[in-house]
């Protein structure tokens, strides 16, 4: 019976050593166009229903798509700055009947897309292959009424044409990545060179950024791959870390309990935070691929590609081998967050500007979470300057710096307002002598090496000072004092 | 290699597929009909499989010209209501469709 309840699923399933997780994401990005993919209409979020309409997105009888050379233009960014290929192309019809296309079929590059074969780096330094990044149009959204709004219930549905030709760019990356961890960040890797390079502006929460994750799991040490799943629905670099944990782990219960795992598309509920199976493979679609008519081939002149290289602004790999040149000691781990936050300039202008690398890390790590504001890259370096002098504490600063982020101004200025007075050395130690006179029991103890009574002493300043003195500066005085 | 003249290239079952991928609802007569006549142009695409081709390139298009382009300038919209007057059904200034089942392909 013991034997048995080992492989009863997520109660005694063998440790998670013994199996390794295997994701492949496919990412969609909405490039940052002032017009559709193939006509004139506005790319823009949200508005009212189908007031972005023209007779190309609605697919009425005699339109024809004519191609949007800034769509062109960013997707071949997107190629250069993930390493790709940049080759000739052709568009083709993908057929399916949804109303969520009004013409039956999405125009996308199939066989010969715009990139091919490149690579994206992860701040960890490793490597993930990227098969192909492709153009291709987004579909019109659409909203289902009645039956409680499950789905299955549905009286019916309503459909918005707004957001139907919108310029999409499709990334592909290879099943290279290993974790949750990994996957988070390959999605958090692209989504900022796509905005560093103009591309998109990556907002997942808008929809503008979407990913569908592959996942499969294997034995550790098989080069085989599992089958795989493919999740949908994931709208957030949260939901993707815990959509790949969940699905990694519902998968090894069905394998470790005996049971095949089956190639299906799957659905993540943010709300259970589980997967629901949506259709299987036998039910997969037949697209029906064949090359658009309507359309020329794309072949993108080496000048034209040249010259949009050349134009590549500093990308975020880059980025942090300058952050990181810039503050040696500092973890890689906050070096790439400051470049995800684009506050490398920031820090890199305030550590330029005489602002200790650790102490300005330390602040656009842990105090600058929401954003920067009106803070001057030269009030950051003072501020650090005043925490090196000993004129402020760490709260204070802390406190200094929400002030300077609300309203701009000089460190300086807002401590005097906080009533930060800088706590001049004399005065401390006045006030350090005076405690040692009122408690001569606690000194001599303290004096005879009882390390504990710092923690006292330290705590009479505070109280005395209200919290005005650096502890630091306490705690090395009490030590000079002592002999 | 060629496949002999007469020989079934296409089954009567994977014509009904495709007419089910297209949403064409065919009769039985239509259905041995149709499979026969896509035979006869599989037989067609057979012969021009057979040539030597290796050292033409693809045609994609007819015309022998690429990189048409027009600039991301925007245009005008059309009226919403004017559009939705000559949809079957309208609400809320969407267009309204009987319900659909489950996520798009």
């Amino acid at each position: 019976m013991s034997d048995e309840a080992q492989t009863i699923p997520g109660l005694g399933a063998p440790a998670d050593t013994e199996w390794e997780t295997v994701v492949g994401l496919e990412v969609h990005a909405e490039l940052a166009t002032a017009t559709k993919l193939f006509s004139a209409s506005p790319n823009r979020f949200g508005g009212e229903p189908n007031t972005h309409i023209d007779p190309v997105s609605l697919g009425l009888p005699g339109s024809l798509p004519v191609l949007n050379e800034k769509a062109v233009e960013l997707a071949i960014r997107v190629g250069l700055a993930l390493n790709c290929r940049i080759q000739p192309s052709v568009f083709a019809r993908k057929n399916y009947f949804y109303p969520d296309m009004p013409k039956d079929f999405q125009i996308s590059q199939y066989d010969q897309p715009i990139n091919v074969d490149g690579w994206l780096e992860l701040p960890s330094g490793k490597r993930v292959g990227i098969e192909r990044a492709h153009l291709e149009e987004d579909t019109g959204k659409t909203v289902h009424i009645g039956g409680g709004g499950r789905i299955h219930e549905a009286g019916y549905s309503l459909v918005d044409y707004n957001r139907a030709g919108v310029p999409l760019i499709e990334i592909v990356g290879h099943p290279e990545l290993r974790s949750a961890e990994e996957a988070r960040q390959y999605v958090s890797e692209l989504r900022s060179i796509l905005v560093a390079v103009g591309a998109s502006d990556g907002k997942m929460e808008e929809g503008s950024l979407r990913v569908d994750c592959n996942v499969s799991v294997r034995p550790v040490g098989s080069d085989r791959l599992g089958t795989r799943c493919e999740i949908k629905n994931v709208n957030s670099l949260r939901s993707l870390g815990r959509a790949v944990e969940y699905e990694a782990r519902r998968q090894i219960d069905l394998l470790t309990s005996g049971q095949p795992v089956e190639q299906q598309t799957r659905h993540w509920n943010e709300d259970d935070g589980r997967t629901h199976a949506l259709r299987s493979k036998e039910e997969d679609y037949d697209y029906r691929y064949f090359p658009e008519p309507d359309l020329l081939p794309l072949d993108p002149s080496t000048e034209w590609v040249e010259q949009i290289r050349h134009a590549l602004p500093s990308l975020p790999r880059d980025r942090r081998l300058g952050l990181a040149e810039a503050a040696p000691s500092v973890d890689i781990d906050h070096i790439a967050l400051a470049v995800e936050r684009s506050m490398d300039d920031l820090a890199l202008a305030a550590i330029s500007g005489g602002g200790a690398a650790e102490r300005v890390m330390t602040h656009i790590v842990q105090n600058l979470a929401d954003g920067s504001g009106e803070l001057a890259p030269e009030s950051l370096a003072d501020l650090v300057g005043m925490e090196e002098a000993g004129d402020l504490t760490a709260t204070q600063a802390k406190k200094v710096l929400a002030v300077l982020v609300e309203g701009g101004g000089s460190p300086q200025d807002a401590a005097q307002t906080l009533g930060f007075e800088a706590m001049g050395i004399g005065e401390l130690e006045s006030l350090v002598d005076n405690l040692i006179a009122e408690h001569s029991d606690e000194w001599s103890r303290y004096c005879d090496g009882d390390n504990k009574l710092t923690g006292f002493f330290v705590g009479q300043v505070m109280k005395a000072t209200k919290g005005r003195a650096d502890g630091k500066a306490v705690t090395q005085l009490l030590n000079s004092r002592r002999g | 290699m060629r496949i002999g003249m007469g020989q079934q290239r296409i089954t009567r079952a994977e014509c009904a597929h495709v007419a089910a991928l297209a949403r064409l609802e065919l009769t039985d007569e239509e259905l041995d009909r149709f499979t026969g006549q896509l035979d006869e142009l599989l037989d067609h695409v057979a012969e021009v499989e057979a040539l030597d081709l290796e050292a033409l390139p693809p045609t994609m298009h007819a015309l022998p010209i690429a990189n048409l382009l027009r600039p991301d300038t925007p245009g005008e919209v059309l009226d919403r209501d004017e559009v939705l007057a000559q949809a079957p059904f309208a609400e809320d200034g969407q267009f309204r469709v009987p319900p659909v089942l489950g996520e798009a392909p």
